[in-house]
């Protein structure tokens, strides 16, 4: 049950985070551009917990319904951006970082 | 079995430690592989959190079939995109997960309306309607937007597309078509009544919630508002667009957090939607134009300088002698060296020049190419050290030093009327490649640059122009270096 209470703290929380994302990343290098924004659109994705949530379904019994279709797709589209957005943003920094060492000897 | 919830709440809150710290330590080049893989372990957490705190709830899993099944197809499509990917696609792979975190977010909104409509779970009207209502109709415009934005700026970023069943000609190709730019002033006022009114449907939603019409046209105008926003917005200006629609999934995953109450959606997406308008407004500032001006105000399209003088270019061979014997030599690449994929060519040259002792250095552009930090991710594809990869002011007080800056396939971020501050380009900060010795430039013609405005620089004693393809230029000049 949802609550004036709990509605200002999760008001609260919001607030706080955003203000969080902005002191977290005061100066980036030009370089960590693409991968600081494809790690954090992977990080978007955790929109895959109420995607599983809402997936949790009976399908023995036939057609699921609407509303479980429609968080199948969604459960699809988020791990999509879960794990392809990880794996890029991986394969960019190990890139990133190899050429480093290489160009440091 | 019964588990005390508090429980599941701590599991969230180190998954949500673990994206703060993840995040923070993506923004420097030491921590960053380490910073991705705590993000990537923080979600495999919040996800294993999910699955046993369902599979213990006094309901349990009753299906396992659309969960099984979506992640396992999920995983699959990610790996083989994030598998086959080339780095000159990136900009589009990100987009378009840009997209689908933004669709995922609106479409677990649209199932939980759905799914409380059909179970007769309507809160009767107080706080907790208002609360959940308007999340969800916050969630459903902010993701969708974000979806069918992303797929334009996806479009705009490959260019355009080839029609398909069109009759193939003699390269094997069918038609090509540039994907459009089209925004008259009035579509202005069309976003904004498009915006009033999904605002409007959920305020009617609030009032009506069992009205299924409102749900579906605000699904509908969303989408549409995503189409128009982007659809005016020329490709240079992509880089904005992108970390705008970033943000997006962002604050669209926080407002899902608050449709099924959960703190680490929230954490997680309002850190994710800040870090994306920080990067935002690095961009904007790179332009010297404000988020509004980029976003609402159509660029480079009416007032287009036609360019009136000529300029004989020059061969490789001429510029391969001019390269001989020299000290230093600043490479400056643009949005034509994505398109050509001359990086590798880029590549080859530097270490030729280094072969004879000559200082190499690039000077990257922030708002270069079509994506933040494009050139920096195609060049260390190419092997570049992050070392000579250096940012525009830095690299400025190094080019009167310079005895040949190379420019390739990038025009209105070394164009110097900017210093001027007139004109579209005015004060927009720009890599002052004509304080160098020579400068030889490599580019299709003498045509403008995206901002509509002519270069003086192109028609300049010290300038020599090299007019092609990118990549097939840079080759010429290779062949030519290795002859002399």
């Amino acid at each position: 049950m949802l609550t004036m209470a709990t509605l200002v703290a999760s008001i609260t929380v919001f607030v706080l985070a955003i203000f969080l994302g902005f002191e977290l990343i005061s100066k980036v290098p030009p370089t960590l551009h693409t991968p600081l924004m494809s790690g954090a659109n992977a990080i978007s994705g955790i929109t895959i917990v109420g995607a599983l949530i809402l997936s949790n379904s009976q399908f023995n019994s036939g057609d699921p319904g609407t509303a479980s279709w429609l968080a199948f797709i969604a459960l699809i589209m988020a791990t999509i951006n879960v794990v392809g957005g990880f794996m890029v943003t991986n394969k960019m920094l190990e890139m990133i970082a190899g050429k480093k060492r290489r160009g440091g000897k | 079995m019964m588990v005390d919830p508090v429980i599941w709440d701590v599991g969230y809150l180190v998954s949500a430690a673990m994206f703060i710290l993840g995040i923070k330590r993506l923004s420097s080049p030491r921590t960053a592989p380490q910073g991705n893989r705590l993000g990537a372990y923080g979600m495999l957490l919040a996800v294993l959190v999910t699955l046993v705190k369902m599979y213990t709830d006094t309901e349990g899993i009753i299906g396992y079939e659309l969960i099984v099944g979506g992640l396992a197809i999920g995983s699959l499509i990610g790996y083989v995109m994030a598998t086959r990917v080339e780095m000159t696609e990136m900009p589009e792979l990100v987009a378009l997960f840009n997209g689908f975190g933004g669709g995922a977010s609106a479409l677990v909104g649209l199932s939980e309306v759905l799914k409380r409509l059909q179970n007769s779970n309507v809160p009767e009207p107080g706080v907790e309607l208002y609360a959940i209502w308007v999340a969800i109709g916050l969630s459903g415009i902010v993701g969708w937007v974000t979806l069918t934005g992303s797929l334009m700026a996806m479009g705009k970023l490959r260019g355009g597309f080839y029609i398909p069943f069109t009759k193939k000609d003699d390269r094997g190709r069918r038609k090509w078509v540039r994907f459009p730019t089209w925004g008259p002033p009035w579509m202005n006022f069309v976003k904004g009544a498009i915006l009033l009114a999904c605002i409007s449907l959920i305020g009617l939603t609030v009032q009506d919630p069992h009205n299924y019409d409102y749900i579906y046209s605000l699904v509908i105008l969303s989408c549409l508002l995503g189409v128009l926003f982007v659809i005016p917005i020329g490709g240079a200006d992509m880089p904005v667009v992108v970390s705008l629609l970033n943000s997006m999934s962002g604050i669209a995953a926080a407002f899902t957090g608050f449709v099924i109450g959960n703190n680490v959606l929230i954490i997680a997406g309002s850190m994710v939607g800040a870090a994306g308008l920080i990067l935002t407004f690095i961009m904007c500032k790179a332009m010297n134009r404000t988020l509004m001006a980029v976003l609402f105000m159509s660029f480079g399209g009416g007032g287009r300088e036609s360019v009136t003088r000529t300029k004989v270019g020059s061969d490789p061979e001429e510029v391969a002698m001019i390269c001989d014997g020299i000290t230093k030599c600043v490479i400056v690449p643009g949005y034509g060296m994505a398109v050509s994929q001359a990086q590798h060519a880029v590549k080859e040259f530097a270490d030729l020049m280094e072969a004879q002792g000559v200082e190499i250095s690039y000077g990257i552009h922030p708002v270069a190419g079509r994506m933040p930090g494009h050139m920096n991710v195609l060049l260390a594809e190419a092997s570049v050290p992050y070392e000579q990869l250096i940012e525009m002011d830095d690299i400025n007080s190094e080019l009167p030093e310079t005895d040949v800056a190379l420019v390739i396939g990038a025009n209105d971020t070394i164009n110097p009327v900017a210093r001027s501050g007139e004109g579209p380009l005015g004060g927009m900060p720009i890599i002052d490649v004509d304080k160098a010795g020579v400068v030889v430039i490599i580019k299709r013609s003498l045509s403008v640059g995206y901002a509509g405005v002519d270069n003086d620089l192109f028609f300049e004693d010290k300038t020599m122009m090299l007019f092609g393809d990118g990549k097939k230029m840079m080759n010429e000049l290779n062949g030519a270096i290795k002859e002399l």
